[in-house]
């Protein structure tokens, strides 16, 4: 007992009540409930699901940087909150694959509150999602974010017009200053509402239909049946195949309503539906919008974004950011950082004791050449992931934050819809891309976003072969930022290699081209801190992914040494290496960039800074290596989202085209005694 | 075009003939009356015992009044917002007004629909296929709009579920005020408080109502367009402040 009462003594300390157990009289009485984050892509979910729940999900100025469901514990004064953060949707009949998730999880696991997050300047348009999910039968509460841009356009929300139109609580908040957020916890922690009664008008062709639909529902539902009847009409197919399921005996009857409905609209049902649930939503958003108009727009920002988007500046402006992008992470991450930390700190004052330390403690050269020595799991494991590694995906990481939060990429997208079009791709893939740049399997995971399976292989086919991660890239800046003309022979190939395959497969892919379309966000400037937390949570998400792997290498290696199998296999690949010109050396780089493409690229940068990579040979190892096969981790995301066969085809392909572009790459530059 | 003007009832039927044949059903019996026995002796159609078919001159005149008739309910219902019933009916009065040449007017008018308010396809015209921009636009495809003019979206045609649900979501719904800001590479307009970018393909499937008079130079960048404000403003007295 007296346990217990320290134990709930110092939970008062740390603002922690209860000791955890059920039976203990010190418990408060404690309430669970789930609550939902819905809202349109790049309305803020993530930070408000932050604040919440006091973790790090990754936060962007670009719709569908989330596309999985986040969960997190949040607590509340005496409620203890389920926080789930969906990927963002505009509506709940879902096109792509990460909207779907949205509504599998109103009906697979209904939340107590849903908590419809939106953009108080697109209060009209973001609205109809509200009466949506009202109708769903979800008790719904609404927060009104990023009220702060909306007052810089003179725009002001009502919240208790907007709660009294709507019958459900409605908070106002600025996510990114921390504003209303105090509200938003009262309101979570608050009594929980009665359900709104609000409901949309319906044309009178569409209300019989439901009402008919309605009467033929007869299994138990997450939703209400009139919100299930309004998909069933917009011929939603996740809410079709569960009727499927729960009243397959209904099915032949639904399907003909439906038809029946259609063929008295020129357009499919979901035009009139959105129409009238747009005007409920007027009306409603007239009421609570006041608009200041004294107020002047600030116009520097509006310049500046026009500047980006106009092809004769935006082009100038794209290639400045492309060469600052290499000056901060080839010059600065791989010139100065890694220099310091690789050579200076690992192999001058780290390495030399710490090898005669452990030889010391383990005079037997098999067991100490595990930790220490050519392949040691501290002096080359460790001094690969943190002199070499962490120092160049870093300064990539913190890049690609500012990018991100200023709102570049959705410009950069519109700029190169045209080009990418080309390839089978629409601007959209443009954030799978140049995430890629980053991490080759985190952009896999993003290719969700596009919306047909045409595109999604044809960039992850892209991602795999032509785009080199932050550590790749990193690594090939820092050696060749010493050679202006290799780079641009690498850059060239590269680009040139993606572009054309990118085009061929795009001809053999059968299917439609995609449309573009995307919502440009306004252009902010990055908060520092915003920045400063996103790169240091994706450094250390990486950090655990590459640390172990790096180690598993080391160990392999020791493993493949002391059976004599390493030696054998980097002779046998010698060969290859021979008609790439490259040193045998180079042989293990390959080997490994199969379990790491950042290991392979490390052991080049290695391998080089030993001088036994010059000139020409740099940048055939250098191109070999971008298109060479994805890493392992790679490769299991590829085929956990596209399937083996996709994975293994185009790892099929890969392999051959990125040896025979390093030949043929070594041929010409030979032929034509290219020095560099 | 047949050499004499056909009687509003015959080209009523010869109308008819081709949208059965657009729904893939078989007029029956209308091979008699005396509306078949005009367009027969005009050499537009054909009879047997069992069907009647158009003939090389009859398939070009019966498109041609199908085209004038979708164009009318088009007007009617864009411009003149009769409402969809009455529109109908309108129309097929309306229809035998226009005549050849005022159809490309009013199509160009339009902004060169592709399909009638009830989402059938309006055969197209030579306008259509020449291109010239003769006449005064009161509705044209966003993709057709010059950089700086400005209207509310009239409607979205689009038959593909995924795109017109992906449109309708964005907040492209008819009455939205939308302003075109930028043509190249992509389509870039203003919609609500937002912006949204989107391809050719997507521009041209957004019909919009345009507004009488367009912002002059409202092409160029705001601090340009801001200085020469000013200095229009220094030069005239009592000119806007």
């Amino acid at each position: 007992m007296t346990a217990r009462a320290l134990q709930f003594v110092r939970g008062l300390v740390t603002g922690q009540r209860g000791c955890g157990c059920t039976a203990c009289p010190f418990t408060p009485a404690l309430t669970t409930r789930k609550v939902a984050l819905f809202g349109s892509p790049n309305v803020g979910k993530s930070l408000i699901f932050n604040h919440l729940t006091g973790s790090y999900a990754v936060v962007s100025n670009y719709p569908g940087t989330t596309v999985e469901v986040m969960r997190g514990k949040a607590r509340v004064g005496d409620v203890l909150l389920e926080v789930v953060d969906c990927p963002g949707s505009y509506s709940l009949a879902p096109s792509s694959d990460d909207e779907r998730v949205a509504q599998d999880l109103l009906f697979d696991e209904p939340p107590d509150l849903v908590l419809h997050v939106l953009d108080a300047k697109h209060l009209h348009r973001m609205l109809p999602l509200t009466l949506q999910l009202i109708e769903t039968g979800s008790r719904v509460a609404l927060d009104v974010n990023v009220i702060d841009e909306a007052e810089h356009l003179g725009l002001g929300v009502d919240t208790a017009v907007l709660s009294k139109a709507l019958g459900i609580p409605v908070v106002a908040t600025s996510a990114v200053t921390g504003r209303g957020l105090e509200d938003l916890n009262s309101l979570l922690a608050g009594a929980q509402t009665t359900g709104s009664q609000v409901s949309v008008q319906y044309p009178q062709p569409i209300e019989r239909a439901v009402a008919r639909i309605r009467a033929l529902l007869r299994g138990g539902y997450a939703v209400t049946e009139t919100g299930l009847a309004l998909l069933l009409l917009q011929r939603d197919q996740g809410a079709r195949s569960r009727v499927m399921l729960e009243d397959p005996e209904s099915m032949a009857e639904i399907d003909r309503i439906v038809s029946e409905t259609e063929s008295q609209y020129p357009q499919p049902l979901s035009m009139p539906i959105a129409v009238a649930r747009q005007r409920a939503a007027d009306a409603i958003a007239r009421k609570a919008l006041t608009r200041d108009a004294t107020h002047t727009r600030r116009r520097s920002m509006e310049t500046l974004s026009q500047l980006t988007v106009s092809p004769i500046t935006g082009i100038p402006i794209l290639l400045a950011m492309l060469y600052l992008i290499y000056l901060v992470v080839g010059r600065v991450g791989a010139g100065v950082v890694v220099d310091v930390l690789d050579k200076g700190l690992f192999r001058q004052h780290l390495n030399p004791p710490i090898t005669a330390f452990v030889e010391r403690l383990l005079p037997w050269p098999a067991i100490s050449s595990l930790f220490v020595g050519e392949y040691g799991l501290i002096t080359l494991g460790m001094r690969y992931a943190f002199a070499i590694i962490l120092p160049l995906v870093g300064a990539f990481f913190l890049m690609f934050a500012i990018l991100e939060d200023s709102g570049y990429l959705p410009r950069l997208a519109l700029l190169s819809d045209r080009l990418l079009k080309r390839i089978g791709l629409s601007g959209r893939a443009v954030i799978p891309i140049i995430l890629g740049l980053g991490c080759d399997t985190m952009a896999t995971i993003v290719t969700r976003v596009l919306e047909t399976r045409r595109e999604r292989v044809i960039a992850t086919f892209l991602l795999a072969l032509a785009i080199p991660c932050s550590a790749q890239l990193g690594v090939i800046l820092g050696l060749l930022s010493r050679h202006p003309l290799g780079l641009l022979i690498w850059a060239g190939v590269v680009l040139g290699v993606f572009l054309l395959s990118g085009f061929l497969v795009s001809r053999v892919l059968p299917g439609e081209a995609s449309r573009f379309y995307l919502e440009i966000p306004p252009l902010r400037l990055p908060a520092l801190r915003n920045v400063l937390v996103k790169t240091s949570a994706r450094l250390k998400w990486y950090a655990a992914e590459v640390i172990p792997l790096f180690l598993l290498v080391s160990v392999l290696i020791w493993l493949g040494q002391l059976t004599h199998l390493f030696p054998l296999i980097v002779g046998a690949l010698g060969p290859f290496m021979h008609l790439l010109g490259l040193p045998p050396e180079a042989a293990d780089a390959f080997l490994f960039g199969f379990l790491r493409r950042d290991y392979g690229a490390a052991r080049l940068f290695d391998v080089s800074s030993h001088g036994a990579l010059t000139g020409a040979s740099l940048v055939v190892a250098m191109v070999t290596i971008t298109l060479f096969i994805p890493c392992l981790a790679q490769f299991l995301v590829m085929q956990k989202e596209r399937g083996l066969k996709t994975a293994v085809a185009v790892a099929a392909v890969i392999l051959p085209l990125a040896l025979s572009v390093g030949f043929s790459l070594n041929i010409l530059l030979k032929a034509w005694q290219v020095h560099i | 075009m047949a050499e004499r003007e056909l009687t509003e009832s015959a080209e009523e039927l010869l109308g008819s003939l081709w949208t059965a044949r657009e729904e893939k059903s078989v007029p029956r019996g209308v091979g008699d009356g005396a509306e078949a026995q005009e367009l027969a002796d005009a050499g537009l159609i054909v009879r047997n015992a069992h069907e009647v078919a158009l003939t090389e001159a009859g398939e070009a005149e019966a498109a041609a009044i199908v085209r004038r008739e979708r164009l009318a309910e088009r007007l009617l219902a864009d411009v003149l917002n009769v409402g969809d019933s009455l529109a109908t009916e309108t129309a097929c009065r309306f229809e035998h007004l226009l005549r050849r040449g005022i159809d490309n007017q009013i199509c160009t008018l339009l902004g060169h629909p592709r399909v009638c308010p009830h989402g059938s396809s309006i055969p197209p015209g030579e306008c259509c296929r020449s291109g010239a921009e003769d006449a005064t636009r009161v509705v044209s495809p966003l993709a057709d709009m010059a950089v700086g003019e400005n209207g509310v979206i009239a409607y979205v045609q689009s038959q593909r579920r995924e795109h017109l649900h992906r449109l309708l979501t964005m907040g492209a719904l008819p009455g939205a005020p939308i302003a075109l800001r930028q043509r190249f590479p992509s389509f870039v307009f203003d919609l609500g408080n937002g912006q949204v970018a989107v391809d050719e393909e997507t521009a041209r499937d957004i019909y919009v109502r345009l507004n009488g008079h367009t912002r002059a130079g409202a092409d160029r960048p705001h601090w340009l367009a801001r200085r020469l404000r000013r200095a229009r403003t220094k030069r005239s007295p009592r000119g806007r402040t």
